[in-house]
């Protein structure tokens, strides 16, 4: 894995990425931070670094789309699957390489807190909290950039679906508010999540029973639940989509200070399962 | 060394291998020959792990392939058809970096990779950029991966593609010194390398073993049971008769060289005769001067169509490059 690591790490400082990167996450979070903590003397950076948001969806593909789909299209993973490396320590290797390139901007905004405090009275726990939490931030946009990178060997394709998937994240809680919040809807919604996931779990493991019975089984008691406990469940799914939103725990902390555990193991454990689904598509590629 | 059991490999509908069986004995040259598409590349890269098969067994040094797949990958040293190069590396860090992927340990890395570009004659590029290379250079730093710490398989698809002829003769000379330390499998369109380097050739087909035996072996049962011979003059109506009513022969062909020699096929009866003693003491009471006599060999070439092309290329053509 160190070796992958050291490589992907060069790479993106020996090419434009690793410093486009950094150089422009951090020029939009110092645009932010002068507009908000300096000009209009607001004293939290947590604030200017919910603006730095946006700059990720755009940034964070830029980071990621070559990491799996550049090597298909060299070939090089020929050389990284034919060596004595498990595919699991490929892939971890890049995660953390890429991670680390994201990481540099955050440490170069580590200077807001301590500008903000010799200027005034700076936050330091919150400010350095919310730096905390866009490292797990960074670390979901980046598995899931790395996992649409390893389905395509066109690094556009793989920016574009990143930015895609991005956008989809920020805007999940505008998009879910418009869900009718009846019984029906409930009902259709947790079919359609009950059929989908037969679906992946026929996939990934060629399980016909099983895929059936979670069909079968979450169609039947969404229906049920619909028609024995409708007042309760017609807003079901508008809740379950809402816990999943992965904009709510940042909004949360910049916005109100609240300091969401929950948020930041949902955000390692979301990336963990990308970087998961990303071993399963090089294995399963290898495989077809 | 490796042996491969009823090997399957299926893309969708498409048998890329089908039941391919074969063993690969130590510190021997195999050559891999077979049209385009025959099936070389898919097992080779199965026996290196990176592709999956469908069915059957691979081992290599007794190690399952896919029990054990990080065991036996360290074992075998790979240069796939295109060179699994990083452009923004130069060769030096290059090789340091498979060094570090192939756990060869850090103290020997260096000089192994020293070694590697050293016999692969790259050592005056180590560092410039790999992008900035020429074709021939950038084959010689994947051939300098693929024998890196010199594990006992190397498996070469095409080694000597965009080479130039200098070079293909040192790549040439580098693989039959990797000889009997190491099993060496590569893959050729070029029959005469094949037959040059090579201790064993297997001719695939339709992902079937076609062939396997040694160059002269495979030259020896092809032959055919044709004698051409060199007649140093005479009259070609004549010859033809006098070397059709040799006994056991069917039927005899002739014609005039340029130098005015004559070239005849002679064609026995039963193929698998061997007819040259009675076509020599006919020649000599008839005093017809033979310069020159054997059996008519297929070329490699002939061989390679012959068990490619589903056996369409008759013995007739055996002798058409003489008359």
């Amino acid at each position: 894995m160190t070796a992958i690591y050291k490589r992907e790490l060069r790479s993106y400082f020996t090419s434009m990425t690793g410093y486009v990167y950094a150089a422009s996450v951090t020029l939009f979070v110092g645009i932010y931070f002068m507009i908000m903590n300096l000009k209009m003397g607001y004293p939290y950076f947590a604030s200017a670094l919910s603006g730095a948001v946006t700059i990720l969806i755009f940034a964070v593909p830029v980071l990621t789309m070559r990491s799996m789909a550049e090597e298909r299209h060299a070939k090089t993973d020929q050389l990284l699957i034919t060596a004595p490396v498990s595919v699991t320590a490929i892939v971890t290797g890049k995660f953390f390489a890429m991670l680390t390139v994201y990481a540099v901007p955050m440490l170069i905004s580590c200077l807001c807190p301590i500008v903000i405090g010799m200027l005034g009275t700076g936050s330091f726990i919150i400010d350095y909290s919310a730096i905390f939490m866009f490292m797990f931030l960074g670390a979901l946009f980046i598995a899931a950039g790395m996992f649409i990178s390893s389905l395509t060997d066109s690094q556009v394709i793989a920016a574009v679906c990143t930015m895609g998937l991005l956008l989809i994240f920020m805007l999940w809680d505008t998009i879910i508010s418009y869900i009718p919040k009846t019984p029906a809807a409930s009902a259709a919604g947790f079919s359609l999540i009950s059929i989908l996931a037969a679906l992946a779990v026929y996939k990934a493991c060629r399980g016909k029973i099983a895929a059936i019975v979670i069909a079968a089984a979450g169609t039947v008691t969404s229906i049920c639940l619909a028609i024995f406990a409708g007042e309760w469940f017609s807003e079901a799914l508008f809740w379950f989509l809402s816990a999943l939103s992965v904009y709510e725990p940042i909004a949360n902390f910049t916005n109100y200070f609240v300091f969401d555990i929950g948020g930041i193991i949902y955000y390692a454990v979301t990336a963990c399962v990308f970087v998961f689904l990303t071993i399963q598509s090089v294995q399963r590629r290898r495989l077809v | 060394m490796i042996e491969v059991q009823n090997l399957v490999k299926k893309y969708g509908s498409h048998i890329a291998v089908n039941d391919l069986s074969f063993t690969v004995e130590k510190g021997q040259i195999y050559g891999f020959l077979g049209p385009n598409g025959a099936g070389k590349t898919t097992t080779m890269n199965i026996i290196t792990g990176y592709t999956g098969m469908t069915r059957g067994h691979v081992t290599v040094d007794g190690i399952d392939i896919t029990k054990n797949p990080t065991e036996s990958k360290r074992r075998i040293g790979y240069l796939p058809e295109t060179p699994p190069l990083y452009m923004d590396m130069t060769p030096f860090e290059y090789l340091s970096f498979a060094a570090e992927l192939k756990k060869i340990p850090e103290e020997l890395a260096p000089q192994s990779a020293e070694e590697a570009m050293e016999l692969t004659g790259i050592t005056e590029v180590k560092n410039r950029l790999i992008k900035n290379l020429s074709k021939g250079y950038r084959q010689r730093v994947g051939l300098a991966q693929a024998i890196l710490g010199f594990p006992p398989v190397i498996i070469l698809d095409e080694p000597t593609v965009g080479l130039d002829p200098k070079q293909i003769l040192e790549v040439r000379s580098l693989i039959k010194s990797l000889a009997g330390d190491h099993t060496v499998i590569l893959s050729s369109h070029i029959l005469s390398e094949v037959r040059e380097i090579c201790d064993r050739i297997m001719i695939i087909n339709h992902g079937k073993l076609a062939y396997s035996g040694t160059p002269a072996e495979l030259e020896r049962n092809m032959r055919s049971s044709c004698v051409e011979l060199i007649i140093k003059s005479g009259e070609l109506n004549a010859v033809t008769a006098v070397l059709s009513k040799v006994p056991g022969v069917e039927r005899a062909e002739a014609a005039l060289l340029p130098e005015g020699t004559i070239s005849a096929a002679v064609y026995p009866k039963d193929s698998g005769s061997d007819i040259r003693e009675a076509v020599f003491s006919v020649c000599c009471k008839e005093k017809l001067p033979v310069l020159k006599m054997d059996f008519a060999g297929m070329s490699l070439e002939q061989i390679f169509l012959k068990l490619t092309s589903d056996g369409d290329v008759e013995e007739e053509q055996c002798d058409d490059s003489h008359i």
